[in-house]
């Protein structure tokens, strides 16, 4: 699988608060990768650099930063914009206010494609747009043209969105936090619809969450991110079977799973919050909170391999874990 | 975590910069205007009421033909322009000020019932809002003022009676958030009386908000004014009101531009200065009132 | 929705009701009209024969009903000092005014709109704090002082304009720049207040997500949302605006309703004043009906509720 989306050494910085500190990863064409960690340790705002969506006096800087090979941090606002919506779509995490209230479904899903393919007619956009809304799961989907957002529930209105964001075919499809702010049922249903778009377009799949059982459904790789920084990479079923930062086995602790986890046996919680970072730190960020911080931390943490496609960023020797677990036994 | 909400923090520190700077600007207008009304008697260099037909018109001392004697020249009845102006400065400022305790107390009653009772009482004072906007202040206070011949007094009592229709909304909307906040449920069920709590749970609280209503009506009064005397229905003749000496000036403006530019500029600082007292105000206790 | 404007209608029959008894009830204020009317040098018998033609020695109720039924027939009395019927006076009157005040509103628009979108869009810059200047400049500025420097400049100075009077179509420049002044600040911080608030919501995030134009997502999509208030108020300004047209009127001798106002109130001739406060209220009620028309049609979620 070739790569699409290419990130290495990502900045972001709002005036003096680093966001983002050096962040890397990679898209594979037609995969899903997700990119998990707790609120506020940078992912949305990875996900809007990568799209340009930054708002104004944030700060981006990157040693790569490339879409299909296509270097992203040269262009300009305007190719930016040709390249948002066309190739490159996203979905948010508040369907609620994410679609106009002053316009149709249809006409706000039209002008996608009109925009990005000059001389589609009206009513050609809008038979796209009824086969995708039904393609999302939109019954009567040429009803749902003429209706208002404020008509629509917020199941409905993601699915709206889904449907927006493919009306030009894209290639990568970046969904921050898609289902948070829905219904728990509406939550499997979204996330079936997007697997099932995946494989049956192809599709590359950036998926933003907090959730690691959607994690363990959906994704192809996984990525997990802290204080800005990607802290652990690998195959889904690598990452699970045998997570290397403390950090990722701090995550997977906190999630039950039958069978594995006792019945009385405390869930796991990782102590503390997420640091604010002040200007010029330097070493991991998890040392505070980390059961096996040691002085060595406090430097520069190289990135190690793990095994094949599996990179984690610590200290610790990759088979600390294995041989903890062989000491207590 | 949503970057959209963070702003550059220089911006931010350069924006509080500047409020910062008309709230100075604006109490220092403000607070040398008040000076010079309250002082009028001692500051003024000559009686503005004293007619010198032989020195009339006199341009002001920077001017050719002007004297030292009449720093800003004097009018067409050859009165000293500066001491008129200083004794207007007393007139808009009195003005401003009872205009706004009458309108505020009419204003925040009617509101505080609306917001505090509710049901019937509000409909009632919505009803009174509505009307009194949809009937022309400048109108009815010309009306008035034909009718009944136009007085200092009348002046404060026609606007007054008039200008209280952004206190009552203001306060209506507070008292109404405020009404269910805990601690005035707690005050009531402690046994507190209607009166007491009205008066000293809940008007303290929307004190803020009045003051800068009072700001902004204070400053409107004081246009109103100058505009009712300008029309000849304001504050009566021999009174320096700015407004009159605008209107008294008019004859004269094409030939000597001076006449009306002073007056006229003393009031536009004036008014400036209230209304960057009354924004530096409402970005101090952050409320949203529209203008 | 239906309802909400037949509820929106009712309010504004009651506050039409009550207009017309505070504005009856204002020339009555002075206690005896009959006096005010026949002029200071009238004599005892001239003032009885003056009450008695305007019958003004019936009592007041019936005076007021006799009044308003009058009125409801569109008969607002007759004038005392131009011997005309005061309907006939102020529809003559009142296409001057109206056209001062379209013109007053179209200028402020056309002044207010692209500030209030060039401050939002460059919020927190020195262009923005220029604009939020201009507003503040503009609210402090006496409007009949204003006329007159505009006078003494464009007038006097430049020559490029009448300076006063009622003909043709430049009469109406002056009083429309200093009448729109009076509008600026508060329809220039509505539009940046409400154009800062749509451009920093999640649908202009998604429009931008989309690849849209600049230009699409600025006036399509944010203006869209950030227009809806500013068109009700544009309405209800108006409505201030025709109110206040007395002073501008009077200033640049046009001959609309504010100057037959203030004609009438200098010569006691109380039937027209009576009359053009009923009209002048009357059209401020109407505006502000047709400002929540306004926001139910530009508003889907209010339209089809």
């Amino acid at each position: 699988m070739s790569a699409l989306l290419e990130v290495a050494g990502l900045h972001v910085r709002f005036g003096e608060v680093a966001a983002v500190r050096g962040a890397s990863l990679t898209v594979a064409r037609g995969e899903t990768h997700c990119l998990v960690g707790e609120s506020g340790c940078g992912k949305s705002v990875t996900a809007l650099a990568v799209m340009g969506l930054l708002a104004r006096g944030a700060r981006r800087e990157a040693e790569r930063l490339a879409f299909a090979g296509e270097d992203l941090r040269g262009l300009s606002d305007r190719a930016m914009s040709r390249l948002r919506g066309d190739r490159m779509a996203m979905i948010f995490q508040e369907p609620m206010t994410s679609l106009n209230p002053s316009y149709t479904v249809g006409s706000q899903m039209t002008e996608v494609l009109r925009r990005h393919r000059p001389g589609t007619t009206r009513a050609r956009a809008l038979d796209r747009a009824v086969e995708l809304l039904g393609r999302v799961g939109i019954t009567a989907p040429a009803m749902r043209l003429g209706q208002y957002p404020h008509q629509l529930s917020g199941g409905l209105r993601q699915r709206v969105m889904i449907a927006m964001a493919l009306m030009c075919e894209p290639e990568l499809l970046i969904a921050d936090e898609p289902t948070t702010a829905l219904d728990v049922t509406v939550q499997a249903q979204i996330l079936r619809l997007l697997a099932g778009l995946q494989r049956d377009l192809g599709l590359a799949i950036l998926l933003i969450t907090h959730d690691l059982g959607i994690v363990a459904r959906v994704a192809h790789r996984v990525s997990v991110m802290y204080a800005g920084e990607v802290v652990e990479s690998a195959p889904t079923a690598a990452l699970f079977a045998a997570p290397r930062h403390p950090y990722t086995r701090g995550l997977l602790a906190c999630v039950p799973v039958p069978g594995k986890v006792r019945r009385d046996q405390p869930l796991g919680s990782i102590p503390g919050v997420v640091p604010r970072i002040p200007p010029g730190f330097a070493g991991c960020a998890f040392r505070d909170r980390c059961a096996h911080a040691r002085p060595e931390c406090a430097a520069a943490v190289p990135r190690r391999a793990a095994g094949p496609e599996h990179e984690f960023r610590c200290t610790l020797a990759p088979d600390w874990a294995t041989r903890a677990e062989a000491a207590l036994a | 975590m949503s970057g959209a909400v963070l702003a550059p923090a220089a911006a931010r520190r350069h924006g509080r910069l500047l409020r910062h700077s008309g709230l100075v600007l604006g109490a220092l207008i403000v607070g040398f205007v008040a000076l010079v009304a309250l002082l009028g008697p001692w500051l003024a260099p000559h009686d503005p009421f004293a007619i010198d037909l032989s020195r009339r018109l006199i341009p002001p001392a920077w001017m050719e033909g002007g004297t030292a004697a009449n720093p800003l020249g004097t009018d067409q009845l050859g009165r000293d322009y500066l001491s008129r102006l200083i004794y207007g400065a007393r007139i808009s400022m009195v003005i401003g000020v009872l205009t706004v305790v009458t309108s505020g107390l009419i204003g925040t009653t009617i509101g505080v019932l609306g917001g505090y009772f509710g049901g019937r009482v509000d409909d009632a004072v919505v009803f009174a809002i509505t009307a009194r906007l949809s009937i022309p202040v400048v109108l009815v206070a010309l009306t008035v003022a034909g009718l009944m011949g136009s007085s200092f007094t009348l002046v404060i009592l026609v606007l007054g009676l008039l200008l209280w229709d952004r206190f009552a909304v203001v306060a209506r909307s507070t008292t109404m958030q405020i009404r269910n906040l805990d601690y005035v449920a707690a005050a009531w069920c402690a046994g507190c009386s209607r009166t007491a709590i009205l008066l000293r749970e809940v008007l303290p609280n929307i004190a803020s908000h009045l003051a800068v209503v009072a700001t902004l009506e204070m400053a409107l009064a004081i246009l109103l004014e100058a505009a009712l005397s300008f029309l000849g229905l304001g504050v009566p003749a021999p009174l320096p009101s700015w407004g009159l000496m605008i209107a008294e000036g008019k004859e004269y403006m094409f030939f000597s531009p001076w006449v009306i530019m002073i007056p006229g500029i003393a009031l536009f600082v004036l008014i400036l200065g209230i209304n960057l007292l009354g924004d530096a105000l409402r970005d101090m206790i952050g409320t949203d009132i529209a203008r | 929705m239906a309802r909400f404007l037949l509820r929106r209608l009712l309010v504004a029959l009651l506050v039409a009701a009550t207009v017309m008894t505070v504005s009856f009830l204002l020339t009555r204020l002075s206690g005896d009209l009959a006096i005010s009317i026949a002029g200071p040098n009238a004599t005892q018998q001239d003032v009885e024969l003056v009450r008695r033609a305007y019958g003004l020695d019936r009592p007041l109720w019936l005076q007021y009903l006799d009044w308003v039924a009058r009125a409801l027939q569109g008969d607002l009395g007759e004038s005392y000092f131009f011997k005309d019927r005061v309907a006939n006076l102020i529809a003559e009157r009142l296409p001057i005014t109206m056209s001062l005040g379209l013109v007053g509103l179209c200028i402020a628009l056309a002044v207010a709109l692209p500030l209030g979108i060039l401050a939002a869009v460059r919020e927190n810059t020195w262009v923005d704090r220029a604009v939020m200047l201009v507003a503040l400049i503009g609210q402090a500025m006496p409007s009949f002082w204003l006329g007159l420097i505009l006078m003494i400049v464009l007038g006097l100075r430049l020559g490029w304009l009448p300076i006063s009077g009622t003909g043709s179509w430049q009469h109406y420049v002056m009083p429309g720049i200093v009448l729109a002044f009076s509008a600026i600040p508060s329809l220039m911080r509505l539009t940046r207040a409400g154009m800062i608030d749509a451009l920093a919501s999640d649908y202009i995030r998604t429009a931008r997500a989309k690849g849209l134009s600049r230009l699409s997502i600025l006036v399509k999509h944010a203006l869209r949302n950030a227009a809806i208030p500013v068109v009700s108020i544009a309405a209800v300004q108006l409505g201030f605006m025709l109110g206040g047209s007395i002073v501008i009127e009077t200033v640049f001798a046009l001959h609309g309703v504010g100057f037959l106002a203030w004609e009438s109130i200098s010569k006691n001739d109380f039937p027209v004043v009576q009359a053009v406060v009923l009209v002048l209220a009357l059209i401020y009620v109407g505006l502000t009906l047709l400002a929540d028309l306004l926001n139910a049609a530009l508003d889907p979620r209010l339209r089809a509720a």
